[in-house]
């Protein structure tokens, strides 16, 4: 009898507890993301300039927005700097990874050193870099001293290059991580399919484009989210190191954001622009969310 | 004879990396101990002639951000309150949720991880306005509190998914076993799973420091004055425009702000280096 009713007792614990456990997060996720996604959604369609303002205005903000020249120049400036920050990421981090893979004296040293910059906040790296590519007394005096005296190097105050130091430096912070992920997965090849191509007379080059990169394409795919993530978030290192400027010539869409809806009373705006980054974001990871979980399901 | 070339070849390229990696590093330090005539005269790589820690503890206790001038120290221990307990929680959340979401699964707990885990994805600007009002009416704006807060919600995500991926590696039969002696959810949490968890809770305590000690978008938009962490700081005084730019101040502020997580890198870096590969994964 005794035992039965703790039996009981048990199960029903057990079917709710688990539950009630992850409720307060369930909850907090439940309000304050989808909560606010709807919530901001909403201020995007109000007339909220300096303070939030629920008269409802339909479009009139998302309008405002695609004639903003500023918005596009921010849309642009992402292109450009999602653009060349995951190309050169990855260039540099899978050639980084497939060098240290030759058996290399010294392998764990270059790694750490490789790989700390993305222990540094980029508020860090944007502060040292814009120090360096100061005009005047960082690369080009460097230059000057070393007796080139026509250099100039004037990229982070010139509003059609400003852009492209951000990629300098975004560039030197997160390589070594893409180094590292895909030194993870160069490990997890199995030797035995290298050892055959080379006895079938393969060179080295050509085992790596034929045979192992084509067996990495998930760490491909996932430092290729994580980067684009990146660049779509980028606002840190933009804020530190060109600040946006000259002008807003390097305006990326998270400080555009930042702009209107924190500085200069145009919160309607910034709503809408940040729903744009958020329909942007959601159309490469939903897919890839979905493909995961499925993924995951049917190996299961 | 071309192998050795190309040993060499790799070397030099492996060590020219090194270089580049490095530089910004050796710049900071070395500018930092300069004075700024030695700034002016001399060059970037150039070595100081005289060392002095003088500009550090400028940046520390006197440097001016802005209209204030008591230098980086008082944004250094607000983001020290400010990690403690937003690491602290988010971690200890992020276990029990892992534990349920690969453990204790019902009906409906897989839509709930994949709702949470959109959270990793999620353009944080999209939830400034409504969070900003939110901590108004909560009355804990511009302050600790209210940035420990929304670190919590925003690392939730991360530290659930690295805690439920862990969790389902760990084999069903040893929960199985337990429920027959008779252990509940939480004796089987607090003497089976936690004792096994030592390298995920490494993990994700480093991943959720490196990035709420880093965060700047939710200390420059949530705090004010004297809750501001210390990235705000850092970017505040390196974008004070004074008659007389302080580079020296600039770098000492830079490798004041950057040293927690470098001592972290330093001394876990195998945990480091997991957090961001698991990080990397799925999220």
């Amino acid at each position: 009898m005794s035992t039965s009713a703790q039996e009981a007792q048990y199960g029903f614990a057990e079917r709710w507890l688990p539950r009630l456990v992850l409720a307060p997060s369930f909850l907090l996720t439940l309000f304050f993301l989808y909560g606010f996604i709807l919530w901001n959604g909403y201020l995007s369609f109000t007339v909220s300039r300096l303070m939030p303002n629920l008269e409802w205005t339909g479009l009139a903000q998302y309008q405002i927005l695609f004639e903003n020249e500023r918005w596009w120049v921010a849309v642009k400036n992402l292109f450009i700097f999602a653009g060349l920050f995951i190309g050169s990421g990855m260039a540099i981090g899978i050639g980084l990874a497939i060098f240290l893979d030759q058996k290399i004296r010294g392998e764990g040293v270059l790694r750490t050193i490789y790989l700390y910059p993305m222990a540094l906040s980029f508020v860090v790296t944007g502060t040292a870099w814009k120090w360096m590519l100061n005009p005047g007394l960082g690369l080009e005096k460097l230059m000057h001293d070393w007796g080139f005296t026509q250099f100039t190097f004037d990229w982070l105050v010139n509003s059609e290059m400003s852009i492209y130091t951000v990629v300098i430096a975004g560039v030197w912070q997160s390589s070594g991580f893409v180094m590292a992920l895909f030194l993870a997965g160069l490990r997890g090849v199995d030797d035995s399919i290298l050892k055959a191509a080379q006895i079938d007379g393969a060179s080295l080059p050509r085992i790596y484009w034929k045979i192992i990169l084509p067996a990495l394409r998930p760490v491909f795919f996932s430092t290729l989210m994580i980067l684009s993530h990146i660049a779509i978030k980028s606002f840190d290192l933009v804020m530190a190191l060109t600040g946006g400027g000259p002008g807003f010539s390097s305006d990326v869409p998270a400080t555009f954001m930042y702009a209107m809806a924190f500085t200069r009373g145009q919160m309607g705006v910034g709503a809408a622009s940040s729903m744009m980054m958020l329909a942007t974001v959601a159309a490469l990871v939903v897919p890839y969310l979905y493909s995961e979980l499925r993924g995951k399901k049917n190996g299961e | 004879m071309a192998n050795k070339m190309g040993r060499a070849l790799l070397y030099t390229l492996l060590c020219l990396a090194a270089f580049y990696y490095l530089l910004p590093l050796y710049v900071m330090f070395i500018t930092s101990v300069k004075d700024l005539d030695e700034i002016r005269s001399g060059n970037l790589l150039s070595f100081p002639t005289s060392i002095s820690f003088d500009a550090w503890s400028k940046a520390w206790s006197s440097a001016c951000t802005g209209v204030e001038c008591h230098g980086l120290s008082s944004y250094f221990f607000n983001s020290v309150k400010m990690v403690i307990p937003g690491v602290l929680i988010s971690t200890t959340l992020g276990a029990i949720n892992g534990y349920v979401l690969a453990k204790w699964r019902f009906k409906g707990s897989e839509i709930v991880f994949a709702m949470i885990l959109f959270g990793v994805f999620m353009p944080f600007q999209v939830l400034l306005l409504p969070m900003a009002q939110t901590l108004g009416w909560l009355g804990i704006a511009s302050s600790t509190t209210g940035l420990v807060f929304v670190h919590v919600v925003c690392g939730l995500a991360s530290t659930t998914l690295f805690f439920r991926n862990y969790y389902v590696g760990i084999p069903d039969e040893l929960i199985k076993a337990a429920r027959l002696d008779g252990a509940g959810f939480w004796r089987i949490f607090f003497k089976i799973i936690l004792p096994m968890s030592t390298p995920i809770i490494m993990v994700t305590l480093i991943w959720q420091f490196t990035n709420i000690w880093n965060d700047f978008l939710f200390g420059v938009v949530f705090s004010a004055g004297d809750s501001q962490p210390i990235t705000v700081g850092l970017n505040n005084l390196a974008n004070t425009s004074t008659s007389v730019k302080e580079y020296n101040v600039d770098m000492a502020a830079a490798i004041i702000a950057a040293l927690p997580t470098i001592l972290v890198y330093v001394f876990a870096g195998k945990y480091f280096v997991r957090g961001l590969t698991a990080g990397a994964v799925k999220g």
